[in-house]
């Protein structure tokens, strides 16, 4: 019983981080129709980022500073997609798809080299926050204090993104932007800046989502195309460019994957692509997906 | 008569004008160059019937798959395992149940990807040549794991038992030998694709690329005719998989993680993936770039990136896009 | 029996009634324009009948056979083709092998990766005579995209002719085209589809191309039929003149320029 809940906990930890990187690319994906590559690679770089500042600037230092830094992931990761949309992507708006996704492709191979070249091949970790943070009891057992704040932080960031999608200015200029780029761009709203906003926002997402997760689970090279491929599962069972629907799906995904590492260890991947599948057999728009 | 070619594309007495020299240079190949650059070329020559499997879905039909590494990757355990479990030498048989299982399996993989937009289908491609590999790597008393199979060429045979490895420079025979073996192939898998592609079919194919709606409106069932070209472009590819692990000796689920897919794009996209000669040319100039490059530097999937990128925003027509319209201008200016 | 017939057929998108119970019969040999002002329903309705859009009730009846739910393709074997109002082509293609792929779809000569298509001399026979019908053959070889507004509106017709369909519906085959060449391009179209007997349905706006070549109008109005006749009945009828031009009268229809 005790380690059911401790494996719901983990699973609705896991969720969160899923949640963050599959809200991110729903949200680039809704807005500007893109589909980035690289997007896994950039919550790499995100637990790589944090976990370097953590190692260099605050070994011993009180949780506050860790706390400090934690989210520097997030911004670098942030930053470097301001940079990348104004010069690599928006020279290809009016191609066709194919070189779209093989440019997101080109960045994912650049960055795993950059991450590799930058940080070396060895895990890093930011195991200081967890320890710092101490356990607290549940039942019998022991949970980490750290992944309680972990899930609290994915429901503020949902709570937060859908306050400004749907209770913002800037959220109805991105979902007009997103339902009709002309119309928007007629009606004189300068669409390459809301364009620039939206990627850097769902790039941040993704790095806040590596950010987050590095102090429970070390960040290695590989991680990004890992993580590219579950957040695509949550989003083709939730629906691409749907915020509840990647909420669901990372939900899913998650105990899914929780439940198939426990009983089918070999397969628990090919279980998740099953059901990948089968939704898009069944409703190949995802459960909240838009056609 | 003459006005029946297409002017979108060589004109049929210049191809042959520049395919006879080169086929007689390459026959006469061995007697110039030493071992090593044999089997260099080979391999060359196998990753351009890999690349011509991937372009028919890619320049022709439209679709952009990044798993194909899965169908390499399956023709190529398919040899292993015959050889692992069943001791058999035959390339011959090698090739019809490396291509019966590539087939089954791009049949299947097929189905469920080509129901989908391109977004999706990229990422379901990618998404089930990973399954292919978790299955290599975690299957370990299988497959071998990442120790992989070993394909010796000692035990190889071609044509049916009638050429074999054995005795005085085994190695030097077998190299020589297998090069011309998998340059008959090549030459084969380039006239059958060059036949398909000119066909009825493959400009259905191209009406689908250019304009789904209008194709179905002409009566073209299209997602049969994606599947169809999943299925040949599946196979193609698991034949060139068959043929490399021979030559390499070894197979490890490294050909079927998701870089190798990316190589096989990287390498139509720099000959040109809207030409039909493209890939081919593509897959031998990233076989030598690829040898010169991993010896130089550590970071190759930087230096793959750096020029893919390149390539997209320059030069997305890729070295023959971008060679056939120079010569196009240079003829009318001349 | 009747070639088309459609029994109270609606398509509705939320409130707006797109296609609003339409009971309309087409026979053999009918040269029918459909005019109406904008949003009428027009083009929605031959959305319909070709099956771009899923009808919300009603039946379509082709040839007496119940073709409500056949899909495109179903529906092109039965023999109703198209053209498009936004010229729909296959742009990368020569014009050429826009119409020889139209023919060897129709003989169901698809399938065949075999054989090079270029070396089919009936086939490339019959495209070159189409070329020629539709004054296209001097851009034979010529990229669709290359080609002029009113030769791509031409061979988008062409290609729904290829297809030797007993129904063919023209979607505003002249509309984006100058004045100068609408004429030569419903000459042309008129004279082929006349030529060969092919019952044709043709979206229009231009009341002139519509009172020369039609042997029947129907005029739409808020997704349904308002009136339907011969061209002196119609412009005889001043309930129409008022829909579609907001005066009526003797020389209603008379251009006034």
């Amino acid at each position: 019983m005790d380690i059911l809940i401790i494996q719901i906990l983990n699973s609705i930890f896991y969720a969160c981080i899923l949640f963050l990187i599959a809200a991110g690319l729903s949200l680039i994906y809704g807005v500007m129709r893109i589909v980035n590559l690289a997007h896994g690679s950039l919550y790499a770089l995100g637990a790589y980022v944090t976990a370097w500042a953590i190692g260099t600037f605050a070994a011993g230092a009180p949780l506050w500073v860790l706390f400090l830094l934690l989210p520097s992931g997030a911004i670098a990761v942030a930053a470097v997609g301001a940079l990348i949309e104004p010069t690599l992507l928006r020279p290809l708006y009016n191609r066709p798809e194919e070189y779209q996704l093989l440019i997101t492709f080109a960045l994912l191979l650049i960055l795993e080299d950059v991450m590799h070249f930058l940080f070396g091949g060895v895990p890093l970790t930011a195991g200081a926050v967890i320890d710092s943070m101490g356990t607290i009891r549940i039942l019998n057992l022991r949970y980490p204090v750290y992944n309680l704040v972990v899930i609290f932080i994915g429901i503020a960031a949902a709570v937060f993104l859908w306050a400004v999608i749907y209770r913002t200015r800037f959220g109805v200029i991105l979902r007009a932007t997103s339902q009709n780029m002309r119309m928007a761009s007629a009606l004189g709203l300068n669409v390459k800046w809301v364009y620039v906003q939206a990627f850097a926002l769902g790039c941040f997402m993704a790095g806040l989502g590596g950010a987050v997760v590095v102090p429970a689970q070390a960040a290695v090279l590989g991680m990004g195309v890992e993580a590219l491929i579950l957040a695509f599962v949550v989003v083709v069972i939730g629906g691409l460019g749907s915020l509840e629907g990647a909420l669901i799906g990372a939900l899913i995904v998650s105990f899914v994957r929780t439940a198939g590492i426990q009983f089918f260890p070999e397969v628990e991947l090919a279980v998740l692509y099953l059901i990948a599948a089968i939704v898009l057999l069944v409703k190949p728009t995802g459960l909240f997906g838009r056609a | 008569m003459s006005k029946n070619a297409s002017r979108t594309g060589p004109s049929t007495p210049l191809i042959v004008a520049c395919v006879i020299p080169i086929l007689v240079v390459l026959m006469a190949l061995p007697r110039f160059v030493d071992v090593y650059q044999i089997q260099l070329f080979t391999y060359g020559l196998i990753y351009a019937i890999a690349a011509l499997g991937f372009n028919l879905l890619l320049g022709y039909t439209g679709l952009l798959s990044f798993g194909h590494s899965a169908y390499f990757g399956l023709g190529a355990y398919s040899a292993a395992f015959l050889v692992r479990y069943f001791g058999i030498g035959s390339i011959e048989v090698y090739i019809l149940f490396g291509l019966l299982v590539t087939g089954l399996i791009s049949a299947a993989f097929g189905y469920v990807c080509v129901r989908h937009t391109r977004i999706f289908f990229g990422i379901l491609t990618l998404a089930l040549s990973q399954v292919l590999w978790t299955l290599a790597y975690k299957f370990f008393w299988v497959t071998g794991g990442t120790d992989g199979l070993r394909v010796a060429f000692a035990n190889l045979t071609l044509l049916g038992g009638l050429i074999d490895f054995k005795g005085r420079n085994a190695y030097q025979s077998f190299v020589q030998s297998y090069y011309y073996y998998v340059l008959f192939l090549f030459c084969v898998c380039t006239l059958l694709m060059w036949v398909i592609v000119h066909s009825p079919f493959g400009k259905a194919l191209q009406a689908i690329r250019d304009n789904e709606t209008r194709a179905q409106f002409l009566g073209i069932p299209i997602r049969r005719y994606r599947w169809l070209a999943f299925l040949l472009s599946g196979s193609f590819t698991g034949l060139a998989g068959i043929l490399w692990v021979p030559l390499n000796g070894l197979v490890t689920p490294d050909i079927l993680y998701w870089p190798f897919s990316g190589e096989i794009v990287f390498m139509t996209v720099l000959g040109g993936f809207r030409t039909f000669s493209g890939p081919i040319v593509g897959a031998i100039v990233f076989n030598y770039l690829k040898v010169y490059a991993v010896a130089s530097t550590a970071y190759w999937q930087f230096m793959l990136g750096a020029v893919l990128l390149v390539l997209v925003l320059a030069l997305p027509t890729g070295i023959v896009g971008t060679l056939a319209r120079q010569f196009g201008k240079f003829r009318k200016r001349g | 029996m009747n070639l088309l017939e459609t029994v109270n057929l609606k398509k509705y998108f939320g409130d707006t009634h797109a296609v609003d119970d339409v009971s309309l019969t087409i026979a053999e040999r009918e040269f029918v324009s459909l005019v109406g002002p904008n949003g009428a329903g027009k083009t929605s309705l031959v959305n319909v009948i070709s099956a771009l859009l899923p009808s919300d009730s009603g039946k379509i009846l082709f040839k007496g056979e119940d073709i409500t739910h056949a899909s495109v393709t179903d529906r092109v074997k039965a023999g109703i083709a198209r053209s498009f109002q936004i010229v729909n082509l296959f742009d990368d293609l020569t014009a050429f092998d826009n119409v020889t792929l139209a023919i060897f779809s129709r003989q169901g000569k698809t399938t065949n990766l075999t054989a090079l298509a270029h070396l089919d001399h009936a086939v490339s026979a019959e495209a070159d005579t189409i070329l020629g019908q539709f004054n296209l053959v001097g851009k034979r070889n010529e990229r669709a995209r290359d080609l002029s507004q009113g030769e791509r509106k031409l061979l988008d017709v062409a290609l729904a002719y290829a297809l030797r369909p007993k129904l063919l519906f023209l979607d505003e085959p002249t509309s984006g085209v100058s004045t100068r060449d609408k004429g030569q391009i419903m000459d042309t179209i008129a004279s082929v589809v006349r030529g060969e007997g092919i019952t044709a349905v043709i979206v229009e706006h231009d009341m002139d191309v519509v009172f020369k070549y039609s042997n029947r109008i129907v005029v739409m109005q808020q997704g349904a039929i308002l009136a339907q006749g011969t061209p002196d009945e119609i412009k005889n009828n001043d309930q129409v003149a008022m829909v579609l031009l907001g005066s009526s009268g003797p020389d209603a229809f008379t251009r006034k320029d």
